[in-house]
Protein backbone atom coordinates (compact mmCIF):
# COMPACT_ATOMS: atom_id res chain seq x y z
CA UNK A 1 0.00 0.00 0.00
CA UNK A 2 1.11 3.31 -0.79
CA UNK A 3 2.05 5.72 1.84
CA UNK A 4 3.66 9.17 2.77
CA UNK A 5 6.66 10.40 4.75
CA UNK A 6 6.31 14.17 6.07
CA UNK A 7 9.75 15.88 6.71
CA UNK A 8 9.70 18.49 9.01
CA UNK A 9 12.88 20.36 9.82
CA UNK A 10 12.32 23.03 13.34
CA UNK A 11 14.66 25.04 15.63
CA UNK A 12 15.43 22.19 17.58
CA UNK A 13 15.72 19.43 15.05
CA UNK A 14 14.09 17.00 12.16
CA UNK A 15 11.48 14.92 12.83
CA UNK A 16 10.19 12.34 10.15
CA UNK A 17 6.32 11.40 10.41
CA UNK A 18 5.35 8.51 8.47
CA UNK A 19 1.95 6.82 7.47
CA UNK A 20 0.30 4.08 5.02
CA UNK A 21 -2.04 6.19 2.61
CA UNK A 22 -4.93 6.61 4.68
CA UNK A 23 -3.23 9.18 6.64
CA UNK A 24 -4.65 8.99 9.42
CA UNK A 25 -2.25 6.50 12.22
CA UNK A 26 1.06 8.80 11.59
CA UNK A 27 4.94 6.84 13.41
CA UNK A 28 6.80 9.86 14.80
CA UNK A 29 10.82 9.64 14.45
CA UNK A 30 13.00 12.23 15.95
CA UNK A 31 14.81 14.63 16.94
CA UNK A 32 17.10 13.93 14.87
CA UNK A 33 20.31 16.09 15.11
CA UNK A 34 18.86 17.66 18.22
CA UNK A 35 19.20 21.17 19.47
CA UNK A 36 20.27 22.09 15.67
CA UNK A 37 17.93 24.31 13.55
CA UNK A 38 16.75 22.06 10.89
CA UNK A 39 15.46 24.88 8.05
CA UNK A 40 14.55 22.21 5.35
CA UNK A 41 14.87 18.89 4.80
CA UNK A 42 14.00 17.15 1.02
CA UNK A 43 13.71 14.27 -0.69
CA UNK A 44 15.62 13.09 -3.95
CA UNK A 45 12.25 12.99 -6.37
CA UNK A 46 13.94 10.53 -8.51
CA UNK A 47 15.26 8.55 -5.19
CA UNK A 48 12.95 9.03 -2.37
CA UNK A 49 15.27 7.01 -0.11
CA UNK A 50 17.97 10.06 -0.40
CA UNK A 51 17.28 12.82 1.51
CA UNK A 52 19.34 16.15 2.07
CA UNK A 53 18.93 17.99 5.48
CA UNK A 54 20.55 21.61 6.30
CA UNK A 55 21.73 21.33 9.99
CA UNK A 56 23.08 24.79 11.33
CA UNK A 57 23.11 27.08 14.36
CA UNK A 58 25.06 30.37 15.84
CA UNK A 59 27.59 28.43 17.65
CA UNK A 60 28.89 25.81 15.15
CA UNK A 61 27.75 26.90 11.41
CA UNK A 62 26.71 24.90 8.66
CA UNK A 63 26.51 21.04 8.11
CA UNK A 64 24.37 19.73 5.52
CA UNK A 65 23.58 16.16 6.05
CA UNK A 66 22.65 13.71 3.55
CA UNK A 67 20.52 10.29 4.19
CA UNK A 68 20.23 7.44 1.48
CA UNK A 69 17.46 5.23 3.70
CA UNK A 70 14.45 8.03 4.02
CA UNK A 71 15.83 9.33 7.06
CA UNK A 72 16.98 6.15 9.40
CA UNK A 73 20.36 7.04 9.62
CA UNK A 74 22.77 10.04 8.27
CA UNK A 75 26.14 11.11 6.71
CA UNK A 76 27.70 14.19 6.80
CA UNK A 77 28.51 15.82 3.40
CA UNK A 78 29.96 19.19 2.60
CA UNK A 79 29.62 22.21 4.18
CA UNK A 80 32.30 24.44 2.11
CA UNK A 81 29.89 27.66 0.83
CA UNK A 82 32.43 29.84 -0.51
CA UNK A 83 30.87 32.65 -3.05
CA UNK A 84 32.81 32.99 -6.61
CA UNK A 85 35.60 35.26 -7.00
CA UNK A 86 35.73 38.60 -5.00
CA UNK A 87 31.91 38.77 -3.53
CA UNK A 88 31.60 42.32 -3.36
CA UNK A 89 28.50 43.93 -1.27
CA UNK A 90 24.75 44.35 -1.31
CA UNK A 91 23.21 47.11 0.44
CA UNK A 92 22.71 46.69 4.36
CA UNK A 93 19.72 47.61 6.40
CA UNK A 94 20.53 51.54 6.68
CA UNK A 95 21.93 51.64 3.00
CA UNK A 96 25.55 50.96 3.38
CA UNK A 97 26.97 48.69 1.13
CA UNK A 98 27.82 45.23 3.12
CA UNK A 99 30.23 42.59 2.10
CA UNK A 100 28.22 39.13 1.05
CA UNK A 101 28.72 36.98 4.09
CA UNK A 102 27.22 33.24 4.31
CA UNK A 103 25.11 32.96 6.82
CA UNK A 104 23.04 29.44 6.07
CA UNK A 105 21.51 27.18 3.89
CA UNK A 106 17.36 28.07 3.48
CA UNK A 107 16.06 25.64 1.09
CA UNK A 108 17.40 22.73 -1.04
CA UNK A 109 16.26 21.10 -4.27
CA UNK A 110 16.88 17.87 -5.16
CA UNK A 111 17.05 17.59 -8.66
CA UNK A 112 14.25 16.08 -11.00
CA UNK A 113 16.53 13.27 -12.13
CA UNK A 114 19.72 12.87 -10.69
CA UNK A 115 19.98 12.22 -6.92
CA UNK A 116 23.44 13.31 -6.69
CA UNK A 117 22.23 17.27 -8.03
CA UNK A 118 20.90 19.24 -5.72
CA UNK A 119 20.29 22.81 -5.83
CA UNK A 120 21.14 24.76 -2.59
CA UNK A 121 19.66 28.24 -1.83
CA UNK A 122 21.58 30.01 0.93
CA UNK A 123 22.26 33.57 3.16
CA UNK A 124 22.91 35.73 1.89
CA UNK A 125 21.42 35.34 -1.02
CA UNK A 126 23.23 33.20 -3.62
CA UNK A 127 22.59 29.70 -5.25
CA UNK A 128 24.54 26.71 -4.98
CA UNK A 129 25.01 23.36 -6.60
CA UNK A 130 26.31 19.90 -5.71
CA UNK A 131 26.48 17.28 -8.42
CA UNK A 132 28.18 14.93 -5.88
CA UNK A 133 25.49 14.45 -3.45
CA UNK A 134 26.45 17.15 -1.74
CA UNK A 135 29.54 17.11 -0.84
CA UNK A 136 31.20 19.63 -2.54
CA UNK A 137 29.19 22.97 -3.85
CA UNK A 138 29.43 25.30 -6.03
CA UNK A 139 27.82 28.99 -6.23
CA UNK A 140 26.19 29.33 -9.81
CA UNK A 141 27.28 33.21 -9.48
CA UNK A 142 25.35 34.45 -12.80
CA UNK A 143 22.23 35.52 -10.12
CA UNK A 144 23.88 37.27 -7.36
CA UNK A 145 26.32 38.45 -9.97
CA UNK A 146 23.23 40.18 -11.61
CA UNK A 147 23.97 43.65 -12.10
CA UNK A 148 20.92 44.84 -9.59
CA UNK A 149 23.12 42.33 -6.87
CA UNK A 150 24.59 45.33 -5.10
CA UNK A 151 21.54 47.25 -4.53
CA UNK A 152 19.79 43.95 -3.14
CA UNK A 153 18.28 44.62 0.85
CA UNK A 154 17.60 41.40 3.66
CA UNK A 155 14.30 41.62 4.81
CA UNK A 156 13.79 41.32 8.24
CA UNK A 157 14.51 37.89 8.57
CA UNK A 158 17.63 38.27 6.67
CA UNK A 159 18.74 38.11 2.67
CA UNK A 160 18.10 34.80 2.17
CA UNK A 161 16.95 33.09 -1.19
CA UNK A 162 14.50 30.62 0.02
CA UNK A 163 12.75 29.44 -3.20
CA UNK A 164 13.94 27.28 -5.76
CA UNK A 165 11.31 25.94 -8.13
CA UNK A 166 12.76 23.71 -10.98
CA UNK A 167 10.39 23.88 -14.57
CA UNK A 168 10.34 20.47 -15.39
CA UNK A 169 8.67 20.74 -19.16
CA UNK A 170 11.98 23.00 -19.89
CA UNK A 171 15.08 22.10 -19.93
CA UNK A 172 17.86 24.72 -18.19
CA UNK A 173 14.91 26.95 -17.07
CA UNK A 174 14.90 27.36 -12.84
CA UNK A 175 12.98 29.91 -10.69
CA UNK A 176 14.37 31.72 -7.71
CA UNK A 177 13.31 33.82 -5.15
CA UNK A 178 14.86 36.32 -2.85
CA UNK A 179 13.82 38.27 0.34
CA UNK A 180 13.62 41.29 -0.32
CA UNK A 181 14.98 41.49 -3.60
CA UNK A 182 12.47 39.46 -5.84
CA UNK A 183 12.08 36.56 -8.12
CA UNK A 184 14.57 35.71 -11.31
CA UNK A 185 14.72 33.11 -14.11
CA UNK A 186 17.22 31.26 -15.67
CA UNK A 187 16.56 29.95 -19.12
CA UNK A 188 19.89 28.23 -19.46
CA UNK A 189 20.77 25.88 -16.42
CA UNK A 190 21.39 29.08 -13.97
CA UNK A 191 24.58 30.40 -15.94
CA UNK A 192 22.42 34.19 -16.15
CA UNK A 193 19.84 35.32 -14.42
CA UNK A 194 17.38 38.45 -14.76
CA UNK A 195 14.42 39.50 -12.48
CA UNK A 196 10.78 38.59 -13.34
CA UNK A 197 8.85 40.88 -11.00
CA UNK A 198 6.98 43.40 -13.38
CA UNK A 199 3.50 43.55 -12.29
CA UNK A 200 4.50 43.86 -8.65
CA UNK A 201 3.26 46.53 -6.23
CA UNK A 202 5.49 46.79 -2.99
CA UNK A 203 3.87 49.92 -1.02
CA UNK A 204 6.92 49.54 1.81
CA UNK A 205 9.69 50.42 -1.07
CA UNK A 206 10.81 53.86 -2.80
CA UNK A 207 9.33 53.07 -6.25
CA UNK A 208 6.49 50.60 -5.54
CA UNK A 209 6.88 48.66 -8.51
CA UNK A 210 10.82 48.56 -9.22
CA UNK A 211 12.66 45.87 -11.07
CA UNK A 212 13.84 44.46 -7.58
CA UNK A 213 13.42 45.01 -3.93
CA UNK A 214 10.06 43.45 -3.47
CA UNK A 215 10.12 41.26 -0.62
CA UNK A 216 8.23 37.63 -2.44
CA UNK A 217 7.76 35.06 0.28
CA UNK A 218 7.12 31.91 -1.55
CA UNK A 219 6.49 30.53 -5.68
CA UNK A 220 4.72 27.57 -6.52
CA UNK A 221 4.10 26.38 -9.68
CA UNK A 222 2.00 22.97 -10.86
CA UNK A 223 4.64 20.46 -12.88
CA UNK A 224 2.37 20.24 -15.58
CA UNK A 225 2.11 23.65 -16.18
CA UNK A 226 4.98 25.57 -15.22
CA UNK A 227 4.23 28.54 -17.25
CA UNK A 228 1.44 29.68 -14.32
CA UNK A 229 3.15 31.17 -11.29
CA UNK A 230 1.38 31.47 -8.22
CA UNK A 231 3.39 33.92 -5.65
CA UNK A 232 2.37 34.85 -1.80
CA UNK A 233 4.50 38.23 -1.46
CA UNK A 234 4.81 39.96 1.96
CA UNK A 235 1.62 41.49 0.99
CA UNK A 236 -0.83 40.04 -2.24
CA UNK A 237 -1.27 36.74 -3.63
CA UNK A 238 0.14 37.23 -7.32
CA UNK A 239 -0.14 34.89 -10.28
CA UNK A 240 2.12 34.55 -13.64
CA UNK A 241 0.92 33.12 -16.43
CA UNK A 242 3.89 33.69 -18.83
CA UNK A 243 6.53 31.98 -16.51
CA UNK A 244 6.85 34.99 -14.95
CA UNK A 245 6.76 37.82 -17.46
CA UNK A 246 3.72 39.64 -15.69
CA UNK A 247 2.16 39.51 -12.71
CA UNK A 248 -1.35 39.91 -11.64
CA UNK A 249 -3.09 40.30 -7.80
CA UNK A 250 -5.98 37.22 -7.25
CA UNK A 251 -5.58 37.99 -3.53
CA UNK A 252 -9.59 38.37 -4.06
CA UNK A 253 -11.65 37.97 -0.81
CA UNK A 254 -8.91 36.83 1.64
CA UNK A 255 -9.39 37.87 5.02
CA UNK A 256 -5.38 39.14 4.64
CA UNK A 257 -3.65 38.71 1.52
CA UNK A 258 -0.38 38.56 3.63
CA UNK A 259 1.76 35.21 4.37
CA UNK A 260 4.20 33.47 3.87
CA UNK A 261 3.21 29.83 2.44
CA UNK A 262 1.86 29.34 -0.87
CA UNK A 263 1.36 25.91 -2.30
CA UNK A 264 -0.64 24.17 -5.71
CA UNK A 265 -2.81 20.88 -5.50
CA UNK A 266 -0.89 17.76 -7.39
CA UNK A 267 -3.77 16.98 -9.51
CA UNK A 268 -5.96 20.52 -9.98
CA UNK A 269 -3.46 23.26 -11.35
CA UNK A 270 -5.83 25.48 -10.61
CA UNK A 271 -6.73 24.70 -7.02
CA UNK A 272 -4.18 26.68 -5.01
CA UNK A 273 -3.21 26.89 -0.92
CA UNK A 274 -2.11 29.59 1.07
CA UNK A 275 -2.36 30.80 4.67
CA UNK A 276 -3.53 34.27 5.40
CA UNK A 277 -1.51 36.20 8.45
CA UNK A 278 -1.88 39.75 9.97
CA UNK A 279 0.68 42.12 9.77
CA UNK A 280 2.27 44.61 10.38
CA UNK A 281 4.66 42.49 12.68
CA UNK A 282 1.93 40.20 14.24
CA UNK A 283 2.23 37.42 12.01
CA UNK A 284 -0.23 35.33 13.87
CA UNK A 285 -3.72 34.71 11.80
CA UNK A 286 -6.76 37.39 12.22
CA UNK A 287 -9.13 37.09 15.02
CA UNK A 288 -6.85 34.26 16.26
CA UNK A 289 -8.35 31.37 14.01
CA UNK A 290 -6.30 29.24 12.26
CA UNK A 291 -7.48 28.95 8.32
CA UNK A 292 -5.93 27.81 5.36
CA UNK A 293 -7.69 29.31 2.21
CA UNK A 294 -8.30 27.17 -0.95
CA UNK A 295 -9.03 28.49 -4.25
CA UNK A 296 -9.94 26.25 -6.98
CA UNK A 297 -10.25 29.02 -9.44
CA UNK A 298 -6.50 29.95 -9.88
CA UNK A 299 -6.99 32.88 -7.18
CA UNK A 300 -9.39 35.53 -6.35
CA UNK A 301 -12.29 33.24 -5.39
CA UNK A 302 -11.12 32.00 -1.67
CA UNK A 303 -12.94 29.42 0.61
CA UNK A 304 -11.76 29.47 4.28
CA UNK A 305 -10.75 25.87 5.11
CA UNK A 306 -11.50 25.12 9.27
CA UNK A 307 -13.18 22.25 10.25
CA UNK A 308 -10.33 20.24 12.94
CA UNK A 309 -8.32 23.85 12.94
CA UNK A 310 -8.15 25.88 16.01
CA UNK A 311 -10.73 28.74 15.30
CA UNK A 312 -10.54 30.58 18.48
CA UNK A 313 -6.85 31.79 20.83
CA UNK A 314 -4.77 30.76 18.11
CA UNK A 315 -1.60 32.82 17.62
CA UNK A 316 1.06 30.88 15.54
CA UNK A 317 2.85 31.49 12.16
CA UNK A 318 2.98 29.54 9.16
CA UNK A 319 6.58 29.97 7.98
CA UNK A 320 7.09 30.03 4.37
CA UNK A 321 9.07 26.49 3.89
CA UNK A 322 6.22 25.19 5.99
CA UNK A 323 3.72 23.66 3.77
CA UNK A 324 3.23 20.95 1.22
CA UNK A 325 0.91 17.99 -0.70
CA UNK A 326 1.45 14.71 -1.51
CA UNK A 327 0.43 13.20 -4.80
CA UNK A 328 -2.07 10.16 -3.58
CA UNK A 329 -5.87 11.06 -4.42
CA UNK A 330 -7.39 12.28 -2.45
CA UNK A 331 -4.66 14.39 -2.19
CA UNK A 332 -3.04 15.05 1.41
CA UNK A 333 -2.03 18.59 2.62
CA UNK A 334 0.19 19.60 5.08
CA UNK A 335 1.61 22.48 7.26
CA UNK A 336 3.58 22.95 10.32
CA UNK A 337 3.56 26.11 12.98
CA UNK A 338 5.49 28.02 14.93
CA UNK A 339 3.61 26.89 18.07
CA UNK A 340 5.17 23.20 16.75
CA UNK A 341 2.14 21.68 15.49
CA UNK A 342 1.93 20.01 11.79
CA UNK A 343 -1.59 19.78 10.53
CA UNK A 344 -2.40 17.32 7.98
CA UNK A 345 -5.56 17.04 5.91
CA UNK A 346 -5.88 13.52 3.81
CA UNK A 347 -9.03 15.00 1.54
CA UNK A 348 -7.83 18.38 -0.15
CA UNK A 349 -8.31 20.38 2.90
CA UNK A 350 -11.54 19.97 3.65
CA UNK A 351 -10.96 18.83 7.08
CA UNK A 352 -7.72 18.34 9.47
CA UNK A 353 -5.76 16.70 12.21
CA UNK A 354 -2.88 17.09 13.61
CA UNK A 355 -0.11 14.76 13.78
CA UNK A 356 2.06 16.21 16.56
CA UNK A 357 0.97 18.98 18.45
CA UNK A 358 4.23 19.82 20.75
CA UNK A 359 6.82 19.94 18.33
CA UNK A 360 9.57 23.04 18.11
CA UNK A 361 9.00 25.69 16.09
CA UNK A 362 8.32 24.56 12.62
CA UNK A 363 10.48 25.92 10.51
CA UNK A 364 10.04 23.73 6.90
CA UNK A 365 7.63 21.05 5.81
CA UNK A 366 8.20 18.46 2.92
CA UNK A 367 6.14 15.14 1.80
CA UNK A 368 7.07 12.43 0.01
CA UNK A 369 4.71 10.27 -2.03
CA UNK A 370 5.46 6.74 -1.25
CA UNK A 371 5.29 3.13 -3.32
CA UNK B 1 49.47 11.91 22.52
CA UNK B 2 47.60 15.16 22.82
CA UNK B 3 44.12 15.16 24.40
CA UNK B 4 40.62 17.25 23.24
CA UNK B 5 37.65 17.08 24.69
CA UNK B 6 34.80 18.42 22.38
CA UNK B 7 31.40 20.17 23.34
CA UNK B 8 28.28 17.63 22.97
CA UNK B 9 26.83 18.72 19.73
CA UNK B 10 30.60 18.49 18.14
CA UNK B 11 30.99 15.20 19.92
CA UNK B 12 26.87 13.60 18.49
CA UNK B 13 28.29 15.34 14.81
CA UNK B 14 31.91 13.36 14.75
CA UNK B 15 30.10 10.24 16.55
CA UNK B 16 32.75 9.96 19.36
CA UNK B 17 32.41 9.19 23.27
CA UNK B 18 34.64 10.89 25.20
CA UNK B 19 37.97 12.25 24.86
CA UNK B 20 39.96 12.91 21.31
CA UNK B 21 43.39 11.53 21.65
CA UNK B 22 45.27 12.95 18.65
CA UNK B 23 49.49 12.79 17.99
CA UNK B 24 50.42 16.24 16.29
CA UNK B 25 53.46 16.63 13.92
CA UNK B 26 55.86 19.06 15.23
CA UNK B 27 55.13 21.81 18.17
CA UNK B 28 51.77 21.76 19.82
CA UNK B 29 49.50 24.47 18.78
CA UNK B 30 45.75 25.53 18.09
CA UNK B 31 46.48 25.49 14.50
CA UNK B 32 48.47 22.32 14.57
CA UNK B 33 45.77 20.59 16.80
CA UNK B 34 43.09 21.94 15.38
CA UNK B 35 44.17 20.85 11.69
CA UNK B 36 44.96 17.28 13.34
CA UNK B 37 41.48 17.10 14.82
CA UNK B 38 39.73 18.49 11.38
CA UNK B 39 42.08 15.47 8.94
CA UNK B 40 40.73 12.85 11.34
CA UNK B 41 37.08 14.17 12.22
CA UNK B 42 36.06 15.76 8.24
CA UNK B 43 32.91 16.48 9.13
CA UNK B 44 34.24 18.93 11.77
CA UNK B 45 35.49 21.26 9.27
CA UNK B 46 34.01 24.55 9.95
CA UNK B 47 32.42 24.11 12.90
CA UNK B 48 35.22 25.42 15.45
CA UNK B 49 36.87 28.08 13.01
CA UNK B 50 35.96 29.59 9.47
CA UNK B 51 37.00 27.23 6.77
CA UNK B 52 38.29 29.99 4.26
CA UNK B 53 40.22 32.34 7.10
CA UNK B 54 40.32 29.45 9.94
CA UNK B 55 39.79 32.42 12.65
CA UNK B 56 37.85 31.18 15.66
CA UNK B 57 34.15 31.15 15.38
CA UNK B 58 32.66 33.49 17.38
CA UNK B 59 30.75 31.02 20.33
CA UNK B 60 33.59 28.88 20.23
CA UNK B 61 36.23 28.90 23.19
CA UNK B 62 39.37 27.24 23.86
CA UNK B 63 40.16 26.32 27.41
CA UNK B 64 43.40 24.58 29.07
CA UNK B 65 45.13 24.44 32.33
CA UNK B 66 42.27 26.58 33.64
CA UNK B 67 43.22 29.75 31.80
CA UNK B 68 41.16 31.31 28.83
CA UNK B 69 43.56 30.67 25.55
CA UNK B 70 40.85 31.82 23.19
CA UNK B 71 42.62 34.81 22.60
CA UNK B 72 46.09 33.58 22.16
CA UNK B 73 47.36 33.59 18.85
CA UNK B 74 46.54 30.32 16.68
CA UNK B 75 50.49 29.28 16.34
CA UNK B 76 51.23 30.50 19.95
CA UNK B 77 52.44 27.23 21.91
CA UNK B 78 49.68 25.50 23.73
CA UNK B 79 50.92 24.86 27.67
CA UNK B 80 53.11 22.46 28.18
CA UNK B 81 51.03 20.15 29.91
CA UNK B 82 48.38 19.86 27.18
CA UNK B 83 51.95 19.06 24.67
CA UNK B 84 52.65 16.24 27.15
CA UNK B 85 48.99 14.87 27.22
CA UNK B 86 48.75 15.55 31.05
CA UNK B 87 45.84 18.09 30.48
CA UNK B 88 43.13 18.43 28.15
CA UNK B 89 42.42 21.11 25.49
CA UNK B 90 38.85 21.92 26.11
CA UNK B 91 36.87 23.33 22.93
CA UNK B 92 33.66 25.26 24.38
CA UNK B 93 30.43 26.32 22.99
CA UNK B 94 29.95 29.09 25.01
CA UNK B 95 26.81 30.17 26.93
CA UNK B 96 24.68 31.62 25.46
CA UNK B 97 21.47 30.66 23.15
CA UNK B 98 17.74 29.78 24.60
Amino acid sequence: MSGVRVLVGTRKGAFVLTADGKRDRWDVSGPHFGGWEIYHVKGSPVDPARLYASQSGGWFGQQIQRSDDGGKTWESAGNEFSYDGVPGTHQWYDGTPHPWEFARVWHLEPSLDDPDTVYAGVEDAALFRSVDGGQQWQERAGLRGHASGPSWQPGAGGMCLHTILLDPLNPGRMFAAISAAGAFRTDDSGKTWRPVNHGLKSEGIPDPDAEVGHCVHRLAMHPARPEVLYMQKHWDVMRSDDAGESWHEVSGNLPSDFGFPIDVHPHEPDTIYVVPIKSDSEHYPPDGKLRVYRSRTGGDEWQALTDGLPQRDCYVNVLRDAMAVDSLDSCGVYFGTTGGQVYASADAGDSWAPIVRDLPAVLSVEVQTLP
Amino acid sequence: MIRIVLPAHLRTLARLDGEVELSVDGEVTQRSVLDALEARYPMLRGTIRDRSSQERRAFVRFFACEQDLSHEPPDAPLPAPVAAGAEPFLIVGAMAGG
